[in-house]
């Protein structure tokens, strides 16, 4: 049998039950608010949401309390993220520095790290991004330019990072760069990872438009930026592990099938309650691949939980699931018909838009769908 | 579910494994498509006590669970075994709810569905059933049958000898019998109400599930054949399997399988644990939409040979496009649940995913 298939049902313990119960009730109010029914929601900056979402003891659930956290399971932190998406809920601000710097930090940081960072983002105050690809480096990550120099008491950068979500935003990033020169027989060797502070003094931020005429993109360009020791994250030299590391917290996340999952729950209101046998195919298409997607991200998220890396189940997961977000407005537009426009009055007609113009990304942020599957070949044995 | 269990559900699939491995070559699933039944194979599952593991012991069976008897059929899915192993079970689970002793041997099963109706009425001291039912599942001469019939309203269970009914053989794209049953007047050898919060519909999905959980196995064993032959098979100098071409859609392939297994794992787990939700229709929806895909996928991997007999891809492939029919096809199911979620609206369209 192949490794890497194992997807073992996942009982979701009791504990979860309460807190999707209270994860609901928040979310309740800030539907009242006008904060939900976002499509991808993780591209949704309202700082006043994140704060309130830390208040209310939402962000890094699984931490230790010293650090601002909340001790709760894996599996608790899941339910309130899917909660979250499902709803639309705008969590940009948090989002990153929630799922994959914060447990960078915690796994990899220093102590002093950890003490003045964790609770920042915890109480939905501290936002931050991540600065790996560049110009001349998506995919082939190792291919990484930005140059650390040192010097007295830190390190001097210089490069430009591109495609960063949420820079403009962002109190910090924590960018790869190379330490040492490029190996050519050991092109992972010589990189590290460090937290910069959006204000530094050399760090110069430029939005780059997407498609939709929306701002999540940036590109930096370092100019001797200097950075001090204190904030290289793990150990100079260990980036390319620790990104390794960071990458696979969340391939498999909700985030990965949800997506557009507003324009499905906005489909079933257009059809209504009565579809006729070809929408309720449709519907049910979508629905049953929803629900199967979801059961295997449980799964992969139970095995996390376990300290497992189920690396091929996670790009399964990703694959699949990016794949489900694309047929959703493919699938909408086979039964419903309408004119797709962001400025439509029509709840439908403005949400298909926002996920037509959305999902290109899907599949390519993240791990691409052409290095996911070559990551499950790999598995496969195939390379 | 705790070790123990886990530790005899292994026990299970490796014994099941063992006997398909060494019974089950691919020339016995060819004699058995051309009418020769395989009898060693027959008996040594039978002797093993997997035909009727689901069933209580003080009924004839085996006092394991479903998720036991799914085991095994998981495993059938994988050898493309040429039994009637889920209709036996399934005939064995509804004799049982009704109290009757489960006999030994193969076992048909005639399940009427949408307009079709079969009746069991007393005549004399005799049980006699009437009516017709399309796409029986294993009816062959000689052997016996499980018919759920209705009976002034009350859905009924009755046991009775093939030969007593008359048959329209037909087959299935694998060679399986799947005929039509005629009763006209037919005595019974036993009958009673269904029980124990068993229905023809419960029947009904537990037949989709049998026929994921088999679909899933033939699915993971297809991508394994596949995999393999493109290791193997060299071409411009090097195996085919390296290249991108190939290995993406292998990958493709081992998406679905990963889709189609845990959508079946899934379902068997919610069962035993008596919530599951819309788990079973998901879960042969979702099983049904990946033979279509993957088989594709195969079969261009492994280019001619694939289509040839002598080659044994088609062994799964055939049963993957006739299960994937069998007890509601993906768009069957899909309708079910889309009619479901509907009723949800918008707002309720994620308790109802999630709820699940």
């Amino acid at each position: 049998m192949f490794q890497g298939l194992n997807f073992p049902p996942l009982d979701l313990p009791p504990e979860c039950t309460e807190i999707r119960a209270e994860i609901r009730a928040f979310l309740a109010e800030e539907r009242k608010l006008g904060n939900a029914k976002n499509i991808e929601a993780m591209s949704r900056y309202t700082p006043e949401y994140s704060e309130r979402l830390g208040k209310a003891g939402f962000i890094g659930l699984t931490w230790p309390k010293k650090y601002g956290g909340h001790e709760r399971s894996a599996l608790e932190r899941y339910v309130v993220t899917e909660e979250m998406l499902s709803a639309g809920a705008p969590t940009g601000c948090h989002w990153i520095a929630d799922r994959q710097s914060g447990p960078l930090i915690l796994k990899f940081g220093t102590e002093e790290q950890r003490e003045t960072i964790l609770p920042k983002i915890a109480a939905g105050e501290a936002y931050f991004c991540i600065g790996m690809s560049e110009p001349n480096s998506g995919s082939d990550l190792a291919s990484v330019q930005t140059k650390a120099t040192k010097t007295d008491g830190g390190w001097l950068l210089n490069g430009t990072k591109l495609w960063t979500s949420g820079a403009h935003i962002s109190h910090y990033m924590i960018a790869l760069v190379r330490t040492s020169p490029l190996d050519e027989k050991d092109r992972h060797a010589g990189f590290s990872q460090m937290i910069i502070d959006m204000k530094s003094p050399g760090l110069e931020i430029s939005p780059v438009i997407n498609l939709s005429g929306d701002h999540h993109f940036n590109e930096e360009v370092f100019t001797d930026c200097f950075v001090p020791d204190e904030m290289v994250v793990g150990e100079v030299g260990n980036g390319w592990n620790q990104v390794m590391s960071e990458l696979g917290y969340e391939r498999s996340g909700p985030e990965r099938f949800l997506s557009t999952f507003q324009l499905f729950a906005e489909l079933v209101d257009a059809v209504g309650d009565d579809p006729s046998d070809h929408e309720a195919q449709v519907i049910g298409r979508l629905a049953a691949q929803l629900i199967v997607l979801r059961q295997m991200s449980l799964s992969v998220a139970g095995m996390l939980g376990q300290g497992l890396v189920p690396a091929n189940e996670a790009s399964i997961v990703k694959d699949l699931g990016t794949n489900y977000c694309k047929l959703v407005p493919d699938l909408s537009r086979s039964i419903m018909a309408a004119m797709p426009s962001q400025r439509s009055s029509i709840s439908y007609e403005a949400t298909l838009a926002s996920a037509i113009l959305t999902v290109p990304s899907l599949t390519i942020q993240g791990g691409s769908r052409e290095i996911l599957r070559g990551v499950i070949a790999r598995g496969l044995g195939m390379r | 579910m705790n070790t123990e269990t886990n530790e005899m559900r292994q026990m299970i699939a490796d014994t099941a494994d063992r006997i398909f491995r060494d019974l089950c070559e691919p020339d016995v699933v060819n004699a058995a498509e051309s009418g020769i039944w395989p009898t060693e194979l027959w008996n040594t599952i039978e002797e093993s006590g997997m035909t009727q593991i689901a069933v209580p012991e003080e009924h004839g069976g085996g006092g394991g669970s479903i998720g036991d008897a799914m085991i095994v059929l998981r495993a059938a899915g994988a050898y493309s075994v040429p039994l009637p192993l889920a209709e036996t079970m399934l005939a064995g689970i509804a004799l049982s709810s009704a109290g009757q002793t489960v006999p030994g041997g193969p076992l048909g099963f005639a399940l009427p569905v949408d307009d079709e109706i079969v009746t069991l009425a007393q005549a004399g001291d005799d049980y006699v059933l009437n009516g017709s039912v399309g796409q029986v599942a294993w009816a062959i001469p000689g052997g016996q049958l499980v018919v759920i019939a209705d009976m002034d309203g009350q859905e009924c269970v009755a046991l009775v000898d093939a030969d007593a009914a008359d048959i329209d053989a037909g087959i299935n794209l694998a060679g399986e019998p799947r005929s039509t049953v005629t009763f006209d007047g037919s005595k019974v050898t036993a009958c009673a109400p269904l029980g124990n919060q068993v229905d023809g519909e419960t029947l009904f999905k537990l037949g989709a599930l049998a026929r994921s959980i088999m679909m899933a196995g033939a699915l993971e064993s297809m991508l394994e054949m596949t995999v393999q032959y493109t290791m193997d098979r060299v071409q411009f100098g090097r195996p085919i399997a390296k290249f991108q071409a190939v290995q993406h859609a292998m990958a493709v392939i081992a998406g679905e399988v990963a889709a189609a297994k845990t959508a079946a794992d899934v379902a068997v787990h919610l069962l035993e644990a008596g919530e599951p939700g819309l788990l079973i229709e998901a879960a042969k929806a979702r099983t049904s939409e990946a033979a279509g895909i993957a088989a594709e996928l195969a079969h261009q991997a492994h280019g001619a040979m694939g289509f040839t007999h002598e080659h044994n891809l088609h062994h799964r492939t055939r049963r993957l496009w006739s299960w994937r029919e069998e007890y509601g096809s993906e768009f069957y199911w899909q309708k079910v649940i889309g009619r479901t979620v509907s009723k949800a609206g918008g707002d309720g369209l994620w308790k109802a995913i999630s709820d699940t």
